[in-house]
C-alpha cells in the first residue's frame, strides 16, 4: 500500500464522510419521528390512519432501500415530483427507517402492561397524562435495544446512496478505483471511514442499552 | 351516617356471559366492607366497576353522590375519590418511590410540589419506608411495593379505598406487614372495600362481610354472625374450605 | 406512465429473470449460512476463550460493516488488487454467506444458552439419557426458535441482493435500467413504471415470507 496515495485521498474521504454522516443522521431523526407517530397511531388504533400505517410498514419493510431510492429519485420525477439527490437520500432513509422504528416503538408500547394504564387511571390521571407520564417513558426504555439496532442498520444502509450519485464514501471509493486503479488504498480508506462512523455508535449503543435495561429491569 | 357509595341493581355482562347481576351495596362513611367469595365469582370485577375500570351494562353506581361512568367528562375527578390498590402493586417502574407518590397529586390535583413531598414523606414514615424514598420499585420486596401502592392511593385523599386482593401475590412472610397497615387505616376510620382471601384478617378488620357467589350477593352481615353462624349452605361450604 | 414498456417484447420476462438471479443468490447464501452458522453457533456456546474472542471480532465486523463495503472489498479486492478472477456472483455469495453465518451463529448461540438448566435437569430426572434429552427436549425447542428467525433472514437476504448490481451483476434493477435506457425515446416516462413494478416485485417476493416467519414466531411463542 502506498502511504502517499492514502494521504492524498484523505481529504476526499473526509468530505464524503461528512456528507454520509449528515444524510445518515438526518434520515435517522426523520425515521424516529415517523416511527413514533406511526407506532402511536397503530397502538392506539386510531381509525383510518392505523390502516394506512400498517400498509406503509409492510411496504417499506419488505422492499430494499436501493429500490425505494430508485423509485423516488428516478421514477417520481416522471410524474412531476423532482427532488434533489440529497433530499432523496434522507427522505428515503427516513421512510425506510420509519417502518423499522415503528416496529421498535410498537413493541415498546406493547410491553407496558395494561395494569399500568389501569392504576394510572385509578389515580385520576387523564388519557394525556397517562400517555406522557406513564406509558411513553416505559415504552421508550423498552424500545431502546430495537432503536439502537435500527440506528446501526440505517447508518450501514447509507452505503447505497452512491447509486443515486450522492458523493458519499462508497461513491468516492468507486470513483477513485475507476480513475486511478489504487484499489487497495481506496478500499482501505473506505473501511477505515466506515469503522470511524459506526464503531463509536456501536460501543456507545451497547452502553446505553445496558443502562436502559438496568433502569427498567434492574439487571 | 353519610353514604359514600351506593350501588343500585348493577349488572356486568360480556357478550353472552353474565359476570354478576342485581348487585346492591351501600357503604357509609367510615365503614369497612370485606367481600369474599370463590375464585371467579366476580368480586374483583365488581370492585373494578366501582371506579369505571370496567363498564357496567345495567344499574348505576353513585360515588359521593356522583354517577360513575367512564364516558363522563369528569371521570378523572370521580376516580380521585376512589383510591385503588391492585394485587400486582403496579407501581410505575420508571419512577422512584417518591416520584410514584407525587405523580398524581402534582399532575392531577395540581398541588404544590413541596407540600406533596412533605406529605409523601410523612406517609412513608408511617408505613416504615422513609429510607426507600429514592429507590426504584424493582429494588423493593413485594410487601414494600404494596405498602408504597397503598400510600400512593392514600395521598390522593380518597373518600374510599378499594383494595383488590392486595396480599394474594405476596410471599407469606410479607402478608403481615401489609395487613397491619390496612388495619391501622381501619382504626383511624377510613372507608374501605376489601376483597381478600385472608379470613382471619377479614374478621379482624370488617364492619360488614359480604359473600359473593355465582355473580350474586348470597349473604352479608356482621363478622361474628357471618363466620360463626353462616345462614346459607353455600357460605358454610365456602368457609369450610379455609379450615382443616 | 411507463408501464407500457413492460408489455413490449419479452421485457417482463427479462425483469422476472433478473429477480430470479437475486433469489438464487439469496437462497444459496442462506443455505450456506444455516450450515456454517449452526456449526459456529455450537462452537460459540462452548465458551472456549479463543473461539469467544475470534467470534466476537467477527460478529462485530459484520455488525458495523455495510454489506456494500464487504461486496466491494471481496469483489474489487480480489479482482483488482490481487488479480484473482472472481465471478461477481461468487463474490456476492461469499459476502452474503459471511454475513448470514454471523447472524445464524449468534441466533444458535442465543437459543442454546437460553434453554433453562431445569429443562436438562427435569429430563434427566425423568430417566432420559443425554442423547434422548437432546433428541426429544432440547433440539426441538431450539428448532422452534430458529425457524422463524432463519426465514426472516431469507427476506433480508433477498432485499440485500439488490446491492449486487453495484458490482455489475445483471439482476432485476439492472435489467430495469437497461429497459429504461433502451426505451428512452419511445417511453421517456418508463422510469416510473419500471421502478414501481420492481418495488412491487420485491414486495411480492418478501412479504409472504415475512408473514410466514411472523406467524411461526407467534405460534411457537412458548
Amino acid at each position: 500500500m502506498n502511504l502517499d496515495v492514502i494521504i492524498s485521498y484523505i481529504p476526499l474521504y473526509i468530505e464524503a464522510f461528512f456528507l454520509t454522516v449528515k444524510i445518515g443522521w438526518l434520515g435517522i431523526f426523520l425515521a424516529l419521528a415517523i416511527g413514533l407517530a406511526v407506532a402511536f397511531v397503530i397502538h392506539f388504533k386510531i381509525p383510518f390512519l392505523s390502516g394506512i400505517s400498517i400498509v406503509y410498514i409492510e411496504l417499506f419493510r419488505n422492499t430494499p432501500l436501493l429500490v425505494q431510492l430508485f423509485f423516488i429519485y428516478f421514477g417520481l420525477p416522471k410524474v412531476g415530483f423532482t427532488i434533489s439527490a440529497e433530499t432523496c437520500g434522507y427522505v428515503g432513509l427516513g421512510l425506510l427507517g420509519g417502518s423499522y422504528m415503528a416496529e421498535a416503538f410498537r413493541s415498546g408500547f406493547e410491553s407496558v402492561p395494561k395494569s399500568q394504564t389501569e392504576s394510572a387511571l385509578a389515580l385520576g390521571l387523564s388519557r394525556k397524562q397517562l400517555f406522557w407520564s406513564v406509558i411513553l417513558p416505559q415504552a421508550i426504555s423498552q424500545s431502546v435495544p430495537g432503536i439502537l439496532a435500527n440506528v446501526i442498520f440505517l447508518l450501514k444502509e447509507t452505503s447505497v446512496f452512491s447509486a443515486i450519485s450522492l458523493m458519499d464514501l462508497m461513491f468516492t471509493a468507486k470513483d477513485l478505483i475507476g480513475l486511478y486503479y489504487d484499489t487497495k488504498e481506496a478500499l482501505f480508506l473506505l473501511v477505515v471511514f466506515y469503522i470511524v462512523m459506526l464503531l463509536p455508535v456501536s460501543i456507545i449503543g451497547s452502553f446505553i442499552e445496558k443502562k436502559a435495561r438496568f433502569r427498567t429491569l434492574g439487571v | 351516617m353519610e353514604e359514600i357509595l351506593k350501588v343500585n341493581n348493577v349488572c356486568k355482562r360480556y357478550e353472552d356471559i353474565t359476570v354478576f347481576e342485581n348487585m346492591n351495596l351501600t357503604v357509609k362513611k367510615g365503614e369497612v366492607v370485606v367481600i369474599v367469595g370463590p375464585s371467579g365469582c366476580g368480586k374483583s370485577t365488581f370492585l373494578r366497576c366501582l371506579n369505571a375500570l370496567e363498564d357496567i351494562q345495567d344499574g348505576e353506581i353513585l360515588l359521593d353522590g356522583e354517577k360513575v361512568d367512564a364516558a363522563s367528562k369528569n371521570i378523572g375527578s370521580i376516580r380521585e375519590k376512589a383510591g385503588m390498590v391492585f394485587q400486582s402493586y403496579d407501581l410505575f417502574p420508571h419512577l422512584t418511590v417518591l416520584q410514584n407518590l407525587m405523580l398524581a397529586p402534582v399532575k392531577v390535583k395540581k398541588r404544590d410540589k413541596k407540600e406533596v413531598e412533605a406529605e409523601a414523606l410523612t406517609l412513608l414514615e408511617r408505613v416504615g419506608l422513609l429510607t426507600k424514598k429514592d429507590s426504584f420499585p424493582r429494588q423493593l420486596s413485594g410487601g414494600q411495593k404494596q405498602r408504597v401502592a397503598i400510600v400512593r392511593a392514600l395521598i390522593m385523599h380518597p373518600e374510599i379505598l378499594l383494595l383488590d386482593e392486595i396480599t394474594a401475590a405476596l410471599d407469606p412472610e410479607m402478608v403481615r406487614e401489609v395487613l397491619d397497615v390496612v388495619l391501622s387505616l381501619a382504626k383511624e376510620g377510613r372507608t374501605m372495600i376489601i376483597v381478600t382471601h385472608e379470613m382471619q384478617f377479614a374478621r379482624a378488620v370488617a364492619d360488614r362481610m359480604v359473600f359473593i357467589d355465582n355473580g350474586r350477593i348470597v349473604e352479608e352481615g356482621n363478622p361474628e354472625e357471618f363466620f360463626d353462624n353462616p345462614k346459607t349452605d353455600r357460605l358454610k361450604q365456602f368457609l369450610q374450605t379455609f379450615s382443616y | 406512465m411507463g408501464f407500457e414498456v413492460l408489455l413490449k417484447g419479452n421485457n417482463m420476462v427479462r425483469l422476472l429473470a433478473g429477480l430470479a438471479v437475486s433469489l438464487r443468490i439469496s437462497l444459496v447464501s442462506v443455505a450456506i449460512s444455516i450450515v456454517l452458522g449452526v456449526i459456529l453457533g455450537i462452537l460459540m456456546a462452548l465458551k472456549n476463550p479463543i473461539i469467544t474472542v475470534i467470534s466476537r471480532v467477527y460478529l462485530e465486523i459484520v455488525r458495523i460493516m455495510p454489506q456494500m463495503v464487504l461486496l466491494f472489498l471481496v469483489y474489487f479486492g480480489t479482482t483488482k488488487a490481487m488479480g484473482i478472477n472472481l465471478e461477481a456472483e461468487t463474490a456476492a455469495v461469499i459476502v452474503f454467506s459471511f454475513w448470514g453465518t454471523a447472524e445464524m451463529a449468534d441466533l444458535v448461540r442465543g437459543a442454546l444458552l437460553n434453554i433453562p438448566a431445569i429443562q436438562y435437569e427435569s429430563s434427566i430426572s425423568l430417566g432420559l439419557n443425554k442423547l434422548q434429552t437432546y433428541r426429544y427436549v432440547i433440539v426441538p425447542q431450539i428448532i422452534r426458535r430458529m425457524i422463524p428467525l432463519s426465514i426472516n433472514l431469507i427476506t433480508r437476504m433477498i432485499k440485500t441482493t439488490s446491492l449486487v448490481m453495484m458490482i455489475g451483476i445483471v439482476e432485476v434493477l439492472k435489467v430495469g435500467q437497461q429497459i429504461i435506457e433502451a426505451n428512452r425515446k419511445a417511453s421517456p416516462g418508463a422510469a416510473f413504471g419500471v421502478f414501481l413494478i420492481i418495488f412491487l416485485l420485491y414486495f411480492i417476493a418478501c412479504w409472504p415470507i415475512s408473514m410466514l416467519s411472523r406467524y411461526l414466531e407467534k405460534r411457537w411463542e412458548n
